[in-house]
C-alpha cells in the first residue's frame, strides 16, 4: 500500500524521472546501494521489480525511519562520511541520485562510489541548461527552477556544475562512461547521437553510468 | 515523616526478603545444568552447577523458528513483560512486548532469562556455593558478557531452539546481542542492538568504578560476605545507583522534569536535606533499588560491561567479529544518550558495513537520554515493528 503510493508519487513527479532511468540500468538480483535514498522509493521499486539486494543511506531521520519501517535496510548517514566503511566492490551498483551537488567533496564521493560499486550511477541537475544560462545572463540572479528550487541562501546544493564539468571530472578520476542519458524538461530523452555540447544546453538533468577498476586507484 | 520512614523501611525489608528469596527459588521457570554440563568461563574456569531463570511469552511454532531472545540491561531481569514478582511493577519492556506490540507475542515466542551473575534466579554471587553451603559472594568467578551469552545458548539448547529469529536488548542487553552475532552467527537470523556499544568507554568504566567504590566503602559490605553477616550494604548500593541513574538521563530531560524546583518546601533550608526535587528523586531511585538488587551482583554486572570489548577477540578489528555473518541488523541510538552516544552505535554500523552485513541504523530524536530505550518512544516502536515484519517475511514466518 505504502509502496504503491510511493511509486505513484515517484511516477507523478516528472523531475524525478531520473529514478525510472536509473532503475532501467540496474540488473536483476544485483547488490545495490542507494546513497541519499530518501524514503526508499527507488529501493522499494528495485526490490519488488528486480529482486535486488537493496541497501540505502539517507541523511534525514524521517526518511530513514520510513524506509526501515517499510522493511528496507537503510542506515542514517551521508555520502561524505559513510562510504569509506564499505569494502571495495561491495555493490554491483552504487547509486547517487540528485545528491552529488549537495556533498562537501564531490570528487571524493565519486571516487568512493567507483571504489565500492562495480558501477556507479549518478544523476544530477545540469546547471548549463539554456534556461538557467539565460536566467543568469538576463536577470543577473541565481537561477531558481523546478530542478533547483532553492534560493541561494537556503539551498542544500553547494556545488553547481554542468554536464561538461561532470564529464571532465569523470576523465580526471579515470572512470569510464558506460552509459549516459540527458533529459529535457518533462523527462524526454535527448537523442544520444547529438553532441555533448547540445546535451549541456538542452539537458535539464543527466544520468551517467560509470565504472573504474580498483587497481587504477592509487 | 518518621512514621512514613518506618513504613518505608518495613516495606523495604519485606521487598528485600522477597528479592532474596528469588535468588534460589525464583518466580520463573528454571533450568539447572549439573556437573555434566559445566559452563566454560572467559576467566578460565568452569562453573557448575548453573541455574538459569527465565520467562517466556507467546507460543513457539512447530518449526521452532519464531523465538526472540530479549537480553536485559544492567539492573533489569527476566520479568520483561509481566508484573514484577518483587516490586509489583509492570515488566520493564511491557511497552515493547505483548500482544499487538512491536515484539508481538501473538506472532513470536519471546524468551528472557536472568543473566548469569544476576540476582533473580540465575547463578550469581548471592547463589549458594554448593562447595561451602554459603553464598558465593566474591568466590564466584568474574562473569563476562560472553559468559552470559554462553549461558543463554545453553538455555536455548535446553528449549530445543536451534536458531533464534531475533535477539534484542538495550545497553548491556545490546552488548549481549552483538556477542550473539559474533559467537553464534548461524543461530541468529536478526539482531536489534539498541543504545549500546561494541566496548565500554573509558568514561563509562569510570562511572561504574565510582559505583563500585561506593559499595566497597560501605562497612556493611563486609568484604562481600554481607549475606552471611546478615547485613546489606544498602547505603553504598544506593549511592552507586544514584550515580548511575544520572548517566541514564540527559541534562535537558532533568531540566524539563525537575529544573531547580524545591521538594515539598518553599525556601532553601540552608542544610543538607533534599531541598531540590532532583535530590529527592535520586534518593528515591537509590532506596527502591537496594530493596530488589544484590550489591555483589551489581559489582559483577558492572564488571562484565567494563570488560566488554568485542573487537579485542578479533585482532582489534570489530568488522572481523561480524565476518561472514548473515544476520540482519537493525541498530538504534538516541540523540540525547551520552552513555552510549550515537557515535558508539555508529561504530558498530560501520563495522557491519565493512563486514558486508545487512544493516539498518536509526537514530531516534529524543531528550530522554539513555533510558529512552525503555520508554514510550514511537519512532523506536515503528522501527522495531517494521524491521521485524520485513525480517519475518524473509524468514517465511508471515
Amino acid at each position: 500500500m505504502t509502496t504503491e503510493m510511493q511509486l505513484r508519487t515517484m511516477a507523478a513527479d516528472p523531475s524525478r524521472v531520473d529514478l525510472k532511468i536509473i532503475a532501467g540500468f540496474v540488473t536483476p538480483g544485483a547488490r545495490v546501494l542507494d546513497i541519499g535514498c530518501g524514503d526508499g522509493a527507488l529501493l522499494m521499486q528495485l526490490s519488488e521489480e528486480k529482486n535486488v539486494d537493496a541497501r540505502g543511506i539517507e541523511l534525514s531521520q524521517k526518511g530513514v525511519n520510513e524506509a526501515v519501517a517499510s522493511g528496507l535496510s537503510v542506515i542514517q548517514g551521508d555520502a561524505d562520511s559513510d562510504l569509506a566503511t564499505y569494502p571495495d566492490k561491495a555493490f554491483d551498483f552504487a547509486i547517487l541520485s540528485q545528491t552529488i551537488q549537495a556533498t562537501h567533496n564531490p570528487r571524493i564521493v565519486l571516487e568512493e562510489l567507483l571504489r565500492i560499486g562495480e558501477k556507479a550511477i549518478v544523476s544530477f541537475p545540469n546547471f548549463g541548461h539554456w534556461r538557467i544560462r539565460t536566467q543568469f545572463l538576463l536577470a543577473g540572479r541565481m537561477p531558481v527552477n523546478k530542478n533547483l528550487p532553492y534560493s541561494w541562501y537556503d539551498t542544500p546544493n553547494i556545488h553547481f556544475f554542468t554536464i561538461r564539468d561532470f564529464i571532465e571530472l569523470v576523465d580526471e578520476v579515470g572512470a569510464t562512461i558506460e552509459d549516459s542519458i540527458a533529459l529535457h524538461g518533462r523527462g524526454r530523452k535527448i537523442a544520444p547521437t547529438v553532441s555533448r555540447q547540445i546535451w549541456n544546453l538542452f539537458g535539464e538533468q543527466a544520468v551517467f553510468v560509470l565504472s573504474r577498476p580498483n587497481s587504477s586507484k592509487s | 515523616m518518621t512514621v512514613a520512614q518506618t513504613d518505608n523501611d518495613t516495606n523495604g525489608e519485606r521487598i528485600g526478603a522477597a528479592a532474596h528469596a528469588e535468588v534460589e527459588h525464583p518466580s520463573s521457570a528454571v533450568v539447572r545444568f549439573g556437573a555434566d554440563r559445566p559452563l566454560d568461563l572467559d576467566s578460565g574456569g568452569k562453573l557448575s552447577p548453573v541455574q538459569i531463570a527465565y520467562q517466556t511469552y507467546g507460543t513457539l511454532n512447530a518449526a521452532r523458528s519464531n523465538a526472540i531472545l530479549v537480553c536485559h540491561a544492567l539492573t533489569g531481569d527476566q520479568h520483561v513483560a509481566n508484573e514484577h514478582p518483587v516490586t509489583g511493577k509492570p515488566g520493564w519492556w511491557s511497552l515493547m512486548i505483548g500482544p499487538g506490540r512491536p515484539i508481538d507475542t501473538d506472532l513470536y515466542f519471546v524468551i528472557c532469562s536472568n543473566v548469569l551473575g544476576g540476582c533473580m534466579g540465575s547463578t550469581g554471587p548471592a547463589s549458594i556455593n554448593p562447595q561451602t553451603g554459603k553464598p558465593y559472594a566474591l568466590d564466584l568467578p568474574v562473569i563476562t558478557v560472553r559468559d552470559m551469552v554462553r549461558a543463554q545458548a545453553m538455555l536455548l539448547d535446553h528449549l530445543g531452539i536451534e536458531t533464534l529469529f531475533a535477539a534484542t536488548g538495550g545497553s548491556m542487553g545490546g552488548m549481549q546481542v552483538l556477542q550473539w552475532a559474533a559467537s553464534f552467527p548461524d543461530r541468529l537470523f536478526a539482531a536489534i542492538p539498541i543504545a549500546t556499544g561494541s566496548r565500554h568507554s573509558s568514561q563509562n568504566i569510570a562511572f561504574h568504578e565510582v559505583g563500585r567504590q561506593a559499595i566497597l566503602a560501605d562497612p556493611d559490605w563486609c568484604g562481600g560476605s554481607y549475606l552471611e553477616a546478615g547485613k546489606n550494604p544498602h547505603k553504598g548500593l544506593a549511592v552507586a545507583r544514584m550515580a548511575a541513574h544520572i548517566t541514564y538521563m540527559s541534562d535537558e530531560a532533568l531540566h524539563r522534569k525537575f529544573g531547580r524546583s524545591l521538594q515539598d518546601r518553599d525556601a532553601l533550608t540552608f542544610g543538607f536535606d533534599a531541598d531540590f526535587q532532583i535530590e529527592s528523586y535520586l534518593r528515591h531511585q537509590g532506596m527502591t533499588f537496594v530493596d530488589r538488587f544484590d550489591a555483589n551482583a551489581y559489582l559483577y554486572m558492572t564488571r562484565a560491561m567494563d570488560y566488554f570489548d568485542l573487537a579485542l577477540d578479533y585482532d582489534g578489528q570489530l568488522a572481523k567479529a561480524f565476518a561472514g555473518c548473515h544476520t540482519r541488523f537493525c541498530c538504534v541510538s538516541f540523540t540525547s544518550d551520552w552513555l552510549f552516544p550515537t557515535a558508539e552505535n555508529r561504530t558498530i554500523v560501520h563495522a557491519l558495513n565493512a563486514a558486508g552485513a545487512n544493516v539498518s541504523f536509526v537514530e531516534v530524536e529524543t531528550d530522554r537520554g539513555h533510558d529512552a530505550f525503555l520508554l514510550d518512544e514511537p519512532e523506536l516502536f515503528t522501527t522495531v515493528t517494521g524491521f521485524l515484519k520485513a525480517a519475518a517475511r524473509i524468514r517465511g514466518l508471515s
